[in-house]
């Protein structure tokens, strides 16, 4: 095996201490660059998330690193050590055109882009987000890609790139941000009173519980499969599902880390996570409490048979900086998104 | 203690390339960015003097942190193109003062601090400068969930909700502060133990709110209004459909709904065209449709009036029926009296057809009448027969603020 290692493979991953943080990614070890493609090193393991939050049509490579000799802990949830980092790399497929707009594109790492992992002739780079568990606890960084794809660099105030998106629709120009540190918090602190940062996807509803964490278990990375029924939160492209499971668990990952109990949304009193079951708090016939010109001139969360007067699907519909929702992390609306959650909305039965 | 912060040459923004006057506008937001994220409690953020242009939501998530400018007319970060954020600075953390800088223009609210403890705002304006228009943002200054809460000689002007606004708080003051051209001037919103005093709220929709909305964890009551110039909130509304502001008619001087425990004296209330001061439930705030949680109170209830100079007002009130109202009764020339009442009391609570004496409107207040507009009945018996508001309630406790 140590035979096969290329030239520039790092030897192992590396952890940063805060105040030491590297200004370049490949420091931490997590990737190399080989023969035009963006290789994982060893003990960075890929995985995907069953529905992932929405970012203007970027795709993602998400990994898990759990440094030799320690476990993360498997109840309910997972509990991954000291030393752990996640990983999230944005990008998108380019033809010879331009970028591309796919929505359907499955993420899988080895099959569609190359041998071992991106070949970068046929994906632009846009940045990495790294999730490190230091002994204080997480802490998120933004790296962001040089135009070649060669180098990412640590921005902490995020950055604006000018992309244009190519579809069989047209051609769709927008401002991509990444996000800066704090704002890596906006998501990550699901509980805005303890203040402390986590993963968002890494959850065992997310992840496919037999193949991915059946792996992650037997590379020894968490010492047992979590305990627990997570069926109900799907992939919400799989249409074998039920609308009210694939809406549930869109809006679960793309609006739960706010809109909960104990997060910075709150103060709406809406709570969109998985496990929400009272419809009030869900939004239906619920008024808006401080939406200003988010309501869109609709007067609850949700309106059931009524996508039209909801003013859920009016933000997630909306590219106005004080109306849309999410507030951060996109620019584009995620059409395919609204239908869904129109669909579902339509079906609701009752009336306010 | 001030820290000196390096802004690195080698970070520059993304892969685009900026015209040559914008790269300072993007150099100083670069370096406001990384003083906010870098910042160590006990640090002191200058924001210098000059118009500053900033396209993205600055945010601050540390505790002890002094964010300061050369004045509200000196140090400005105008967001007239922002392309990020909900929010001109949002801020989670604890004993932080904001002094002496302005907002102006963002696409969403000003200034938001979500979940804080020991929060001084002072000398600072947030506004938008084209005036009242529904596309402005909603809020100016908007703390939320806060506790020990300090608003003083602050300016919010041409807000589409609230131009200062206070919700699901407790311990508040809001004093010598400006409101202007705002859809709310001043509102405090499910918040308990607040006193607004020495402000002005002028060309507002209404000039100063007491509101309580439900569906949240805390029920707001036990606010203290006084002391406050409250004159010429005649602005036709302008906030979006939809929101609760919305149903507030142009022309009201003080708007207190479904709140409870709330003390107004000693303010001059002036010429506000629908009423110096309106006294409604929920079910007349056009939300009463729309579902609420079992728990929630939908009535005003201990309220007390007393002791205020009312010039004027209620010549002109919004709104067709209102407008024949005062026609009917008082004549083409006639104004509405200071006080307008929705009439909805909680029967439940009667007793020979009485409030019990802690639930009551009570209105001390010279000859000043109550119109009861009989809203429950469609204004079938509009009255403003005033004996039964002639009562007293406890005064409430001055909020004391363990800030300096």
């Amino acid at each position: 095996m140590m035979g096969c290692t290329p030239i520039n493979q790092p030897p192992n991953v590396t952890l940063f201490e805060k105040g030491r943080f590297p200004s370049t990614l490949d420091a931490w070890g997590l990737f190399f660059i080989a023969e035009g493609e963006l290789v994982l090193n060893d003990r960075v393991i890929p995985y995907e998330l069953k529905s992932a939050l929405f970012t203007d049509y970027a795709h993602k490579l998400r990994t898990v690193y759990v440094p030799e000799g320690k476990v993360g802990v498997a109840s309910d949830s997972i509990a991954l050590p000291v030393g752990s980092i996640l990983s999230k790399t944005f990008y998108y497929p380019r033809s010879a055109a331009g970028l591309l707009k796919t929505g359907s594109f499955t993420g899988s790492l080895t099959s569609s882009y190359g041998e071992r992992g991106l070949r970068l002739d046929q994906v632009q780079l846009i940045e990495t987000r790294l999730l490190v568990h230091l002994d204080t606890g997480w802490i998120g960084l933004p790296y962001v890609w040089n135009e070649a794809g060669t180098e990412a660099l640590l921005e902490i105030t995020g950055a604006v790139r000018d992309l244009t998106l190519q579809s069989a629709a047209g051609v769709q120009e927008f401002q991509y941000v990444v996000p800066d540190f704090n704002q890596c918090q906006g998501c990550h602190i699901e509980n805005l009173t303890v203040g402390e940062m986590a993963p968002v996807g890494f959850k065992p509803r997310h992840i496919d519980l037999k193949l991915k964490l059946g792996q992650l278990v037997s590379l020894g990375m968490i010492d047992q499969l979590p305990a627990g029924d997570f069926s109900h939160t799907v992939d919400w492209r799989d249409t074998e599902q039920s609308v009210e499971d694939r809406t549930r668990s869109y809006l679960d990952i793309n609006c739960g880390h706010c809109h909960n109990p104990a997060g910075p949304a709150d103060t709406s009193g809406m709570f969109l996570t998985r496990s929400t079951i009272e419809p009030l708090r869900l939004g239906v016939c619920k008024p808006p409490v401080a939406a200003g010109q988010g309501t869109g001139g609709r007067p609850v969360g949700i309106y059931p048979g009524h996508p039209e007067k909801s003013i859920l699907a009016y933000r997630m519909g909306s590219q106005d900086l004080g109306a849309m929702m999410p507030e951060l992390g996109r620019s584009l609306v995620h059409d395919e998104g609204v239908a869904l959650v129109s669909e579902w909305i339509g079906q609701l039965e009752g009336d306010c | 203690m001030s820290r000196i912060l390096l802004v690195g040459v080698a970070l520059l923004l993304g892969a685009c390339s900026k015209p040559d006057n914008d790269a300072v506008a993007v150099d100083y937001q670069k370096q406001l960015m990384r003083q906010l994220i870098m910042a160590q409690p006990g640090d002191l953020i200058e924001i210098s003097a000059g118009t500053h242009t900033i396209n993205r939501s600055l945010s601050l998530k540390v505790d002890g942190v002094t964010l300061r400018g050369a004045g509200m007319d000196r140090s400005v970060l105008s967001f007239k193109n922002q392309t990020q954020g909900a929010e001109g600075l949002i801020i989670t953390g604890n004993d932080i003062l904001l002094e002496g800088f302005a907002v102006e223009d963002t696409k969403g609210d000003g200034i938001k601090i979500n979940e804080c403890r020991n929060l001084i705002i002072r000398q600072v304006r947030v506004e938008w400068t084209n005036g009242p228009d529904e596309g402005n943002g909603a809020y100016g200054l908007y703390p939320v969930q806060c506790e020990n809460v300090l608003i003083d000689g602050s300016v919010a002007i041409g807000a589409s909700d609230a131009g200062i606004y206070v919700g699901q708080s407790d311990q508040v003051v809001v004093k010598n502060s400006r409101a202007e051209f705002n859809v709310a001037g001043i509102e405090i919103e499910n918040t308990t133990n607040a006193d607004v005093f020495d402000n002005i709220a002028t060309n507002n929709t209404g000039g100063i709110l007491v509101f309580n909305m439900p569906n949240l964890p805390q029920p707001g009551s036990k606010t203290r209004v006084f002391n406050n110039q409250i004159f010429s909130n005649n602005t036709g509304n302008f906030a979006p459909e939809g929101t609760a502001v919305a149903s507030v008619p142009a022309g009201s001087g003080i708007v207190i709904n479904s709140n409870d425990e709330v003390e107004v004296f000693a303010n001059t209330i002036k010429d506000n065209a629908t009423a110096n001061i309106i006294i409604s439930s929920f079910y007349s705030s056009g939300f009463s449709d729309r579902a609420s949680t079992a728990m929630f109170d939908p009535y005003p209830e201990a309220i007390f009036i007393y002791d205020n100079e009312f010039v004027g007002g209620g010549n002109s009130p919004d709104g067709v029926d209102l407008q024949a109202l005062r026609i009917a009764q008082y004549g083409l020339t006639g104004n509405l009296p200071d006080v307008l009442w929705d009439g909805y009391v909680n029967v439940d609570l009667l007793v020979d057809g009485q409030l019990p004496s802690d639930k009551k409107i009570c209105v001390q207040n010279g000859n000043v009448k109550v119109l009861n507009v009989d809203m429950a009945n469609d204004y079938a018996n509009v009255t403003d027969e005033s004996s039964q508001f002639d009562c007293e309630l406890p005064k409430l406790a001055v909020v004391t603020l363990p800030l300096n």
